[in-house]
C-alpha cells in the first residue's frame, strides 16, 4: 500500500472498489465471500480486518490442508499446534514450551529491526503461555556471499538477533546459517524460543466469561507494521524497498519489563486468557481469543494507549507495534493486575469486554466502526487445495563417475573454509549465549544444552534443514531435516522429544512449489512418526520469491530433547589422547548433492540427495545414546554437511587434538566427503565394550586421537592449526571486506 | 552475612549473581528494587549485569540517577563492599564511585566469549581469593566495555595500584591499558567488565569466577 494510506482511509465512507480490494491482497472471489459473510458491503475498517485475518500468514489457506496430516501426538505432548506455542512434559511437574517462527520478509527490507522483532515475537509467543524463556535459537539463510547485499544483510540480522536477545537476557545458544544464491532476493530469518513452565501453570488463548474485562498491556500503539502480515503473504519485486514502513520497530527493554510483569501476574490466578499481539496485532489477538472461546468481543478503541495522534480505527486494529499483549482477566481483578504493570512502568488499559454475540464489535469515538461475525473472520478464509506437481526424481550420481581434481587433503583445506562449512564463531560471539547461568553446552557443538534451572535436567536444542536436499528431492529432504535435529540431540546423550518447524517456500500458486511443500511434509511426517518425534508447533512462510524466482524449499526444523542428568551429557570434543575413533552407521560414499560435489567439483547436476532410512537412524541413534549414558562414548558428533572428514575436523578443532587416521578406503573422496545419513563419529576408550555392544550396528574404526595434526593412513599430514585458522577466518574476513 | 543485589528495570544477571552469592555466603541475598528509597540492612551490595533502563542515553547513566543509587553511594562512602559487574561497572562510573567511562567496544560489536585475564591488586573484599599476577579465565558479554579515562587518571590508577584485572593477550574491546576491572582508593568498591558469576561452576565450563564470591565470604566472616 502507498504511504498516504493513513490519510486516505481516515473515513470509513471510502468506497470499496476492486482496486481497494486488490490493494488489500484479496482475490475477487475472496472478497465476494466476505460480502456474503457480512450480509453487506464491508467498510474500510472491516475490509482491513478481514484482509489480514485471511492473509496467507494468518489463515494458512494454502497450507492448512497439508498441515492437518502432520504427526502431532505422543504421550509427552501437552499441547500440539494451534496455540501460541507447543508444550511437552519433561517430568517432575515441568513443561518445555517452544516454537519457531519466520521473519523473512521484514528482515530482507530492514535486517536489524526485522530480525530483532522476529526474536521478540517468538519470545512473546512462549511467555504468553506462562513459560520463562530460557533459550533462543535461529536458522538463517542468506544469498550468495558474492551478492552485493549479502554482507549488509548478515551484519544487520546478526546484530538484530543479538541486540534483542542480549538485552532481554535470554541466551541465544545456537543455530545454523547457509549461503545460497536462491536466497539472494529472499533471506530467511527463523527464530526459535524455548521456555520452561510448571505443567499446572500453562496459559491458553481461549477467552471465557461473558462480561469479563479485556485488557491491553505493554507498549503503546503506533503506525508501524501496518499490513505486515499482508506483506509477508506476497512476493517481492524491484519496488520492495518501499515496504519499509510495514516493518515494525522493536524495544527489547520494554519486552523485558513485559516478560517480568506478565510472569508476576501469572503467579496469581487473575488471568483467564492471554495472547500476544503479533502478526496483525490487535485484530488477530482479539479474534483468536474470542473465536477460540466461542464468544463475542467488544472493543472501545478510545482506550487504546497510542503513541501517535489521530490514529484511525483501521490503523489501531492493523498496527503491528511490538511488545503488546491482550488478556482477559477475571472480573474484579483489574486493580491488582494494574498495580503490577504500573510498577514495571507499562501501560495497562481495559479496552473491552467479552459478549455472548460471537461478533467482534469495534467502537471508536462513540460510534460503531466495525461489526463482524467472528467465525468467518477466524476460520472462514477459503481453504485452497492448490494444484501441485511432484518434483521429478533425479538420477543417483555414481561416485566413480566424478573426476576429482584435488587430493583428499587438498580438497579438505578448501572445504574447511567454504561459506557453508566455515566456523560460525563470528556470529555466535555476538550473541550472549551464557546469560541465565545454565548454558552447559555452548554453541559450536551438535545441540545446545541448557540446564533446567535448579535441577539435574537439561534440554538439548538443535535447528536443521539441508535445503539443497529438499530442492533435489523434497521427500528425502524433509525426512533428512527431521532426522538431523534428532541426530544432533542424540549426539549429546539427550532423548529427542518433539519438534517445531518453520516451513519456508516460494509461491504456492505455482504447482511445482506446491509440489515441494507437499513432498517435504510427507518426508517430515514419515521421520516424525518413526522416531516418535511429533510436531507441536510451527509456522508457514510462503511467497518467498522475487520477480518469479523462488527460494530453495526450506522446512527448518527445531528439535528439543531432554537429558535427565546433564553431567552425563557429552560434547563433540574428545577429552584425551589415545581414544579410538569410530564411524557409526554405514558409509556408502553417496556423493550426490554433497557440498564436495557442489563447491569443489562445481558440478551443475548434483543428482539425488542421500536417501534417508529412518529405521536405521533410529537404531543407530538409540545405540549412540545408550553408549553415551553408560559412559562408553567420550565424544560424539553427527555426520552431515561436508561428510565424514569435516565431522572429524570439527571434533579435532573442539578438542584441540589431532587424529591419526588408520583406515584406507577404496574410494577416498566418496568415503570422506560423501554425505550418507544416519552416521556419527565417536571417540571411545573402552573399545571392547563398545564393539560388543554394537551388535548389528555398523561400526568402523578409522583412527586414534593424539598429536596436533590430521594424518592420513598414507602418511599425508596437515597441521590442525592450519586447518583451524582457515575454518575460523573465512567469516570474519568475509565480513570485514571493504565495500568495492 | 547478607548481600543485597540491586535490581533495575532491565537488569538480567541479577538471578545469576544471586545463585553464586547464596552458594558462597550460605544465605539468599536480598533483591532490592531500583525505586526504593531505603537500602536493606546488609553487608555487601552487588550491581548486576544487564541493560538497566535499556541502556538508553548511555549504559548505566539512567540507573546512576535512580533513588536506590543515592543510598548505595552513601553506603559505599561508609565502607560497605560494593561490586559492579558489567552494567554494574558502568553504573559505578556513571555515579562517580569509580573513575573513567566504558565506551563502545573498539570493534563496534557485542562480544560474548571467555577471555584470559591477569589479576592485579587483590586488597579488596572481592579479589582476596586470588593471588596477584594469577592468570584466570572469565567470560565477557558486552557492547560497551572499552574502559577510557584521562592519562592522569590512568596514571593514578596504576601508581596507586588500583587495577584489579587486566586483559591478558588480546585486548577484546580496546580498553585503555587493557583494564578490565578497577577498585577505589578505599578498596571497598570494585567494578569489572567480566562476569565471574558465569564461570563459578565446572558444569558451565570453569570455576575461576568463584573466588570473587568466596573471597567476599571469607572477608565478611572475619
Amino acid at each position: 500500500m502507498s504511504t498516504d494510506t493513513s490519510q486516505r482511509i481516515e473515513q470509513n465512507n471510502i468506497e470499496i472498489t476492486d482496486a481497494v480490494v486488490a490493494e488489500h491482497g484479496l482475490k475477487p472471489d475472496e472478497y465476494k465471500l466476505i460480502v456474503e459473510h457480512m450480509g453487506r458491503t464491508p467498510n474500510m475498517t472491516e475490509l482491513g480486518v478481514f484482509s489480514v485475518m485471511w492473509s496467507e500468514h494468518c489463515s494458512y489457506k494454502s497450507s492448512r490442508k497439508w498441515l492437518g496430516k502432520l504427526n502431532t501426538k505422543a504421550a509427552h505432548v501437552i499441547q500440539g499446534p494451534g496455540e501460541n506455542a507447543g508444550v511437552i512434559d519433561i517430568g517432575d511437574g515441568l513443561a518445555a514450551i517452544f516454537k519457531m517462527e519466520s521473519h523473512n520478509h521484514p528482515s530482507f527490507i530492514e535486517p536489524y529491526q526485522g530480525a530483532a522483532t522476529g526474536v521478540g515475537g517468538i519470545m512473546r509467543d512462549v511467555f504468553t503461555m506462562g513459560a520463562r524463556p530460557v533459550a533462543n535459537m535461529n536458522a538463517l539463510r542468506f544469498g550468495d556471499p558474492s551478492h552485493p547485499k549479502t554482507r549488509h544483510l548478515v551484519s544487520g540480522v546478526v546484530s538484530g538477533i543479538g541486540g534483542y536477545g542480549n538485552c532481554i537476557g535470554v541466551p541465544t545458544v545456537g543455530g545454523e546459517v547457509n549461503f545460497d544464491k536462491s536466497y539472494n532476493g529472499n533471506i530467511l530469518v527463523n527464530a526459535m524460543c524455548v521456555g520452561i513452565a510448571a505443567t499446572d501453570k500453562i496459559f491458553y488463548a481461549a477467552a471465557s466469561g461473558i462480561g469479563s474485562p479485556v485488557v491491553y498491556v505493554g507498549s503503546k500503539t503506533g503506525r508501524d507494521g501496518i499490513h505486515g502480515a499482508t506483506m509477508a503473504s506476497a512476493e517481492f519485486d524491484d519496488a520492495s524497498d518501499e515496504k519499509r514502513p510495514t516493518v515494525q520497530v522493536g524495544d527489547p527493554f520494554t519486552e523485558k519489563l513485559l516478560l517480568e510483569a506478565c510472569l508476576e501476574l501469572m503467579a496469581s490466578d487473575a488471568i483467564v486468557a492471554i495472547q500476544d499481539m503479533g502478526a496483525a496485532g490487535l485484530t488477530s489477538s482479539s479474534v483468536e481469543m474470542a473465536s477460540k472461546g466461542d464468544i463475542g468481543i467488544e472493543l472501545d478503541l478510545d482506550h487504546i494507549p497510542c503513541r501517535e495522534t489521530k490514529m484511525t480505527a483501521y490503523e489501531m486494529l492493523l498496527s503491528e507495534s511490538q511488545e503488546r499483549m491482550l488478556m482477559v482477566l477475571k472480573p474484579g481483578r483489574e486493580a491488582e493486575a494494574s498495580a503490577i504493570f504500573e510498577r514495571w512502568g507499562l501501560d495497562f488499559s481495559v479496552i473491552g469486554v467479552l459478549t455472548p454475540t460471537k461478533r467482534m464489535v469495534i467502537k471508536h469515538q462513540g460510534e460503531i466502526v466495525a461489526d463482524m461475525p467472528l467465525g468467518p473472520l477466524a476460520d472462514g478464509a477459503p481453504l485452497y487445495s492448490r494444484p501441485y506437481v511432484e518434483t521429478p526424481k533425479r538420477p543417483v550420481i555414481k561416485a566413480g563417475d566424478v573426476a576429482h581434481s584435488l587430493s583428499v587433503s587438498q580438497a579438505l583445506e578448501k572445504m574447511v573454509a567454504l561459506p557453508d562449512l566455515a566456523s560460525r564463531r563470528w556470529i555466535w560471539e555476538q550473541y550472549d549465549h551464557m546469560v541465565m547461568g545454565d548454558t552447559v553446552g555452548r554453541p559450536g557443538g551438535d545441540a545446545a544444552l541448557v540446564r533446567v534451572h535448579g535441577t539435574q535436567k537439561a534440554l538439548a536444542i538443535a535447528t536443521d534443514v539441508t535445503p539443497r536436499y529438499c530442492y533435489a528431492d523434497p521427500v528425502e529432504g524433509g525426512k533428512q531435516a527431521v532426522c538431523e535435529t534428532w541426530r544432533n540431540i542424540t549426539a549429546t546423550g539427550a532423548t529427542p522429544l518433539a519438534i517445531t518447524n518453520c516451513l519456508n517456500f516460494g509461491n504456492p500458486e505455482r504447482p511445482e512449489i506446491m509440489g515441494q511443500f507437499v513432498g517435504c511434509l510427507e518426508g517430515m511426517n514419515e521421520a516424525s512418526l518413526t522416531l516418535n518425534y511429533p510436531v507441536i508447533s510451527g509456522n508457514v512462510s510462503l511467497y518467498n520469491e522475487t520477480n518469479g524466482t523462488g527460494i530453495h524449499p526450506t522446512p527448518a526444523i527445531g528439535g528439543v530433547g531432554l537429558i535427565e542428568d546433564y553431567t552425563k551429557a557429552i560434547s563433540i570434543a574428545p577429552s584425551r589422547q589415545g581414544l579410538s575413533i569410530y564411524v557409526v552407521g554405514q558409509t556408502m560414499g553417496h556423493i550426490g548433492c554433497s557440498i564436495y560435489l557442489r563447491d569443489i567439483i562445481g558440478a551443475d547436476d548434483l543428482g539425488a540427495p542421500p536417501p534417508v532410512n529412518v529405521e536405521n537412524e533410529k537404531a543407530n541413534g538409540d545405540f549412540i545414546r545408550a553408549q553415551i549414558l553408560n559412559g562408553t562414548i567420550d565424544a560424539a558428533h553427527d555426520v552431515s554437511d561436508g561428510g565424514l572428514l569435516l565431522a572429524l575436523c570439527d571434533m579435532a578443532f573442539a578438542g584441540k587434538m589431532g587424529v591419526q587416521i588408520e583406515y584406507t578406503p577404496e574410494d577416498p573422496h566418496a568415503f570422506w566427503f560423501g554425505e550418507d545419513q544416519a552416521r556419527y563419529v565417536v571417540a571411545v576408550e573402552n573399545t571392547s565394550a563398545f564393539e560388543a555392544a554394537a551388535g548389528d550396528i555398523s561400526i568402523t574404526k578409522i583412527g586414534t586421537t593424539g598429536s596436533d595434526t590430521l594424518t592420513f593412513a598414507d602418511g599425508v599430514s596437515i597441521s590442525l592449526e592450519t586447518l583451524r585458522k582457515k575454518n575460523e577466518n573465512w567469516l570474519p574476513e568475509f565480513m570485514n571486506q571493504r565495500s568495492v | 552475612m547478607t548481600a543485597t543485589v540491586i535490581v533495575f528495570p532491565g537488569s538480567n544477571c541479577d538471578r545469576d549473581v544471586a545463585v553464586c552469592l547464596e552458594a558462597a555466603l550460605g544465605e539468599v541475598p536480598i533483591m532490592a528494587w531500583h525505586g526504593d528509597h531505603q537500602l536493606p540492612d546488609c553487608d555487601a551490595i552487588i550491581l548486576p549485569g544487564g541493560f538497566s533502563y535499556g541502556d538508553y542515553l548511555r549504559g548505566g547513566s539512567i540507573a546512576a540517577q535512580s533513588p536506590i543509587m543515592r543510598e548505595v553511594v552513601s553506603a559505599a562512602q561508609k565502607g560497605i563492599p560494593v561490586l559492579g559487574i558489567c552494567n554494574g561497572f558502568q553504573i559505578l562510573t556513571e555515579c562517580g564511585l569509580l573513575p573513567g567511562v566504558l565506551m563502545r567496544n573498539s570493534g563496534l560489536k557485542f562480544i560474548c566469549r571467555d577471555v584470559d585475564l591477569t589479576v592485579g591488586n587483590t586488597q579488596t573484599p572481592f579479589m582476596s581469593g586470588y593471588k596477584r599476577d594469577q592468570n584466570i579465565t572469565l567470560p565477557i558479554a558486552h557492547n560497551e566495555g572499552n574502559y577510557f579515562a584521562s592519562d592522569e587518571t590512568l596514571d593514578a590508577l596504576e601508581d596507586n595500584d588500583l587495577i584489579v584485572l587486566r586483559y591478558a593477550g588480546e585486548n577484546p574491546n580496546g580498553a585503555s591499558r587493557a583494564i578490565a576491572g578497577i577498585r577505589n582508593q578505599a578498596g571497598n568498591v570494585v567494578g569489572m567488565m567480566p562476569h565471574p558469576e558465569r564461570l563459578a561452576e565446572a558444569a558451565l565450563g570453569g570455576e575461576d569466577g568463584r573466588a570473587i564470591f568466596d573471597g567476599l565470604a571469607s572477608f565478611l566472616a572475619k
